[in-house]
């Protein structure tokens, strides 16, 4: 058992039930080990005590009680983030936002909704479609994840190839600091009041406060839409359709791939779609727009670049419930391959497009060479892999070569001119491949950012920048020209009015 | 040993131009970013003071300093990736030629910023101003996959990447689009592309404005997803009455479509430009805000555009204004004063609106600030970036005015 620490002291937990009630804390072991994972099965962490306050004032009570006994707090939405962002120590209080599940606003004239942190993916856009409106980052989770933990990972999913990911969705933010401040961040026309910080938080992995109320952008749900199965008997060729898709300029909603093992296990499952089962790989291409005609003339075109990229057949959904059925597998492939063996490590990592077909052989390679299981399931019009490694954590040694078998594909990913997460962020799982594409410069830039947000890095605590790996920032040197005051330093010759620089 | 003598030393006497600008600053041109990086590390060191230039184009040069340094050598574009739709280009590359240099081989930078055409990449990316086809691609920040940068006091950081996707580590790039250069010197800027359009049709309507404001809606309501929908005023349209321009670019298919659309949204009224109409109607538009003292940018809600150009008109006037109304932007272009702007950013601060001044003379934008109303909270945190990215206060930008 993990032993008492100062964030399980009585007067801590009396204080936080204090706040939130005290059905609302759990302090008992098991109740505490539902929270020690995200999805994730190599990273596992009990927190200390876990409150989840139903109310922004609540938050920002709970926040402030914890600044001011100086305890470590770990934000957490639906826990599926799958790079062990959303776990905390038993030293932390993990602060569980998803009673805070309340849509505010919706505003069809405007195109945008105002939400708060806890609300599930895919209720947000039910709640858009009367108004012919929909939230388009839909990653493949939706129906678990929330709108908070996609703003801290900011979030992909397969229609992000045309509409953007989830930092181009968000127009304006309401913050809460790690000294329990609450900030508002950007406009509902989303330009910026200076600097743009909605954009920089967007992607900061709850290391720069939790967010309590979101502002995001709605788009018409397109009119037209048309979704194609191209299966092909190997996966270099359906990477290289890939990118002739891509070059082509037609720009589809979504291009998406999966491999043979991932077809046959989606076969298997009750997802069963139709895949072909002895196909290498196949692409489910969907393109959409205003006009029917339009997207259709799109599609045909699609459809002929595929066959002459060695598609053995492209065909076509007949109708809605067909395209679900096409999707459904596709977006429950992550479940259907957990069934393939006990524990699933999904990876995440990015390649150039073009890239892919030489990237996927490699990670084959790897694969074998490991003796693993590795499936593909993943975005290709965007270069984001998934490769998925299926293995039983309790065969000694096992962990170990998966995560080795990992980090080789990372490495590859990297020497394609590719970097290491897309969409699932760097948390805990991708620390030690932080230093392979930033210098300790770059390294330090990121850490002295997290600084001015929470200057005792009490937030989320160790993730996202290995520390190590930073070279010192503004130490010594700063301090002795002292020109934190504000004072210009005596070589100038010009001296710009204080206020343009002050606090 | 003088500043300009150090200089030289430093990055070689080519790199230093003493009669160049126009208040006798003298101006510093390196060649390379690591260039530019010990040039900052020793006006750290020396506590000089410098105002960052493009090509000269757009902001004034005229920010007081002790050293004026400037991108224009950094006029690489190390590289151009037809196959992944990226490419990478150094900052002080000209707007014209990388455009013409992404045609050739098939893509297109979907962006198309005030001012004269060979601005430079990286004074686009630090004022981050998009222009009309900010309806159809999104604001300048939609098309940068990662920066490179110099802080002020020296240090090369890089933020983002070069593929399409990527979340690692926190996204800097945000910080350097649309910061004025308060937060670090951009040096190399990696981009998002789009495949040349294969069909790219400009079609105008001229009317009064709340005519133009309510066929905008329309086309929004049915469905249409122009690139580009922009409300121009007369002067700045040179027609006799305010225009409403609608792009609309992509497969030749798409574009027949859309404009088939927009003739039954509002009755046939618009007339199709042809292809050097089009071009010249919009490049005009874009080069006339450079020719006036001031230009500001305000970003509301689209129903709020009309309320907003009520406003504008009755506290600075409306002669030069090109409005997005399916985004809520509006740039303004003109003269003003001092007082006029505070009044008008402070009345817009009460409707949730941010004005963003673009460009004006050193004092104007000094006593205004780029920026200037902020939100409970933010202060700290913007005056906590720029000492993080510039201990020394190295760089002279006009960030928050000084009211
Ligand atoms: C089967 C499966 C499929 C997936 N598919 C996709 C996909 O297609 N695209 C994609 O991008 N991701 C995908 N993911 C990853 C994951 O679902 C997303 O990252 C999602 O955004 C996480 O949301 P969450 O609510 O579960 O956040 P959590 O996992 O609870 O938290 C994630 C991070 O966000 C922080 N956080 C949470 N809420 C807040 C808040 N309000 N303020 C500040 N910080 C906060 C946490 O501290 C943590 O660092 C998938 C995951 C699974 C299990």
């Amino acid at each position: 058992m993990t032993p008492p620490s100062p964030s399980q002291s009585d007067s801590l937990v009396d204080a936080l039930a204090g706040i939130v009630g005290a059905r609302h804390v759990r302090t008992a072991l098991p109740e505490r080990m539902t929270y020690a994972r995200d999805g994730l099965p190599t990273h596992r962490r009990v927190p200390g005590v876990v409150v989840l306050p139903g109310q922004r004032d609540e938050v920002i009570a709970v926040v402030r009680l914890l600044a001011t006994l100086g305890v470590p707090l770990v934000p957490r939405g639906a826990g599926t983030g799958l790079s062990g962002g959303a776990l905390a120590d038993g030293d932390a209080v993990l602060i569980v936002l998803t009673r805070l599940n309340r849509i505010l606003k919706i505003d069809p004239r405007n195109r945008l909704a105002v939400v708060e942190p806890g609300v599930v993916n895919v209720r947000l856009s039910a709640a858009a479609a009367p108004h012919g409106l929909h939230y388009t980052p839909d990653p493949s989770s939706q129906t678990a994840c929330t709108i908070g933990g996609n703003v801290a990972e900011n979030s992909g999913g397969p229609h992000c190839l045309k509409y953007g990911v989830t930092a181009n969705h968000v127009l304006a933010l309401e913050v809460v600091l790690a000294d329990g401040r609450a900030v508002e961040l950007g406009s509902p026309g989303g330009e910026p009041w200076g600097p743009d910080l909605v954009g920089l938080f967007v992607g900061s992995e709850g290391n720069f406060g939790i967010a309590t109320r979101i502002t995001v952008r709605l788009l018409p749900v397109p009119r037209a839409i048309r979704t194609q199965l191209a299966d092909f008997d190997s996966l270099r060729t359906a990477g290289e359709a890939v990118s002739a898709v891509i070059a082509s300029g037609i720009v589809p909603a979504a291009l998406e791939m999966m491999d043979q093992s991932c077809i046959r296990a989606v076969e298997d499952s009750v997802y069963a779609a139709g895949y072909p089962r002895d196909a290498a790989a196949v692409l489910l291409v969907e393109l959409d727009g205003g006009s029917d005609a339009a997207v259709e003339a799109d599609a045909a075109t699609v459809a002929e670049i595929l066959r002459s990229h060695g598609a053995r057949a492209v065909r076509t959904a007949a109708d809605a419930a067909e395209r679900e059925r096409l999707w459904l597998g596709r977006k429950k492939a992550f479940g259907a391959m957990g069934r393939l063996s006990r524990d699933l490590v999904v990876q995440d990592a990015v390649v150039p497009r073009s890239a892919l077909p030489d990237v996927l052989e490699t990670i084959g390679e790897i694969a074998a060479r490991y003796g693993l299981t590795v499936s593909n399931v993943f975005h290709a019009g965007d270069g984001n892999l998934h490769p998925n490694i299926s293995f039983d954590g309790r065969v000694p040694g096992l962990k170990a070569r998966v995560d080795a078998a990992s980090g080789e594909i990372m490495t590859a990913c990297i020497a394609a001119g590719g970097t290491i997460t897309g969409e699932h962020g760097v948390g805990l799982d991708k620390l030690r491949y932080m230093p392979l594409i930033f210098d300790g410069d770059s390294l330090a830039a990121m850490r002295a950012v997290r600084r001015v947000w929470d200057p005792e890095e009490r937030v989320n605590p160790g993730k996202v920048v290995p520390i190590h790996a930073c070279r010192e920032w503004y130490g010594s040197r700063n301090a002795e020209r002292g020109t934190r005051n504000g004072f210009a330093p005596s070589g100038s010759a010009f001296r710009v009015s204080r206020s343009a620089f002050a606090p | 040993m003088s500043l300009v003598d150090r200089v030289r030393a430093l990055l070689g006497s080519d790199a230093v131009d003493l009669a160049a600008t126009p208040d006798g600053v003298p101006r510093v041109a390196p060649a390379s970013p690591d260039a530019v990086a010990l040039l900052l590390g020793t006006a750290r060191e020396e506590g000089w003071r410098l105002r960052v230039e493009g090509a000269g184009t757009w902001l004034p040069a005229d920010a007081p300093a002790d050293l004026a340094l400037t991108t224009r050598r950094l006029d690489k574009i190390p590289a151009i990736e037809p196959q992944d739709l990226s490419a990478t280009a150094e900052a002080g590359i000209g707007c014209d030629v990388l455009r013409q240099q992404l045609a050739d081989r098939g893509t297109w930078l979907a962006l198309d910023p005030p001012g004269l055409a060979g601005r430079t990449l990286g004074s686009v990316v630090a004022t981050a101003s998009s222009g009309p086809l900010r309806q159809g691609f999104g604001p300048v920040r939609d098309h940068l996959l990662g920066v490179t940068f110099v802080t002020g006091d020296g240090r090369v950081v890089q933020s983002g990447g070069k593929v399409v996707k990527n979340v690692a580590g926190y996204d800097l790039t945000k910080l350097e689009a649309g910061g004025f250069g308060a937060f670090g010197v951009i040096v190399l800027v990696h981009l998002r592309l789009r495949a040349l359009p294969r069909a790219d049709q400009t079609l105008v309507l001229e009317g009064t404005r709340e005519d133009l404001t309510q066929v905008a809606e329309d086309i929004a309501a049915a469905g249409l997803q122009p690139a580009a929908l922009e409300l121009m005023s007369p002067a700045l349209a040179r027609r006799e009455r305010w225009a409403l321009a609608v792009r609309f670019a992509g497969s030749a298919a798409l574009v027949a479509a859309d404009e088939a659309g927009l003739r039954a949204a509002t009755g046939g009224r618009f007339t199709a430009l042809r292809a050097d109409e089009a071009h010249g109607c919009w490049m005009r538009a874009a080069e006339s805000f450079a020719t006036r003292p001031v230009t500001f940018r305000v970003g509301g809600l689209p129903d709020s555009s009309d309320e907003l150009l009520d406003l504008l008109q009755h506290q600075v006037g409306d002669e030069w204004v090109s409005a997005s109304p399916g985004v809520g932007a509006i740039r303004w272009g003109g003269e003003t004063t001092v007082d006029r702007l505070r009044r008008l950013r402070r009345t817009l601060a009460g409707l949730e609106v941010p004005l963003t001044v673009e460009r004006a003379a050193w004092p104007l934008r000094a006593a205004v600030g780029h920026f200037g109303a902020y939100r409970e909270g933010a202060g700290p945190l913007i005056a906590g970036l720029r000492r993080t990215f510039d201990p020394g206060e190295a760089f002279v930008v006009a960030v928050e005015g000084t009211e």
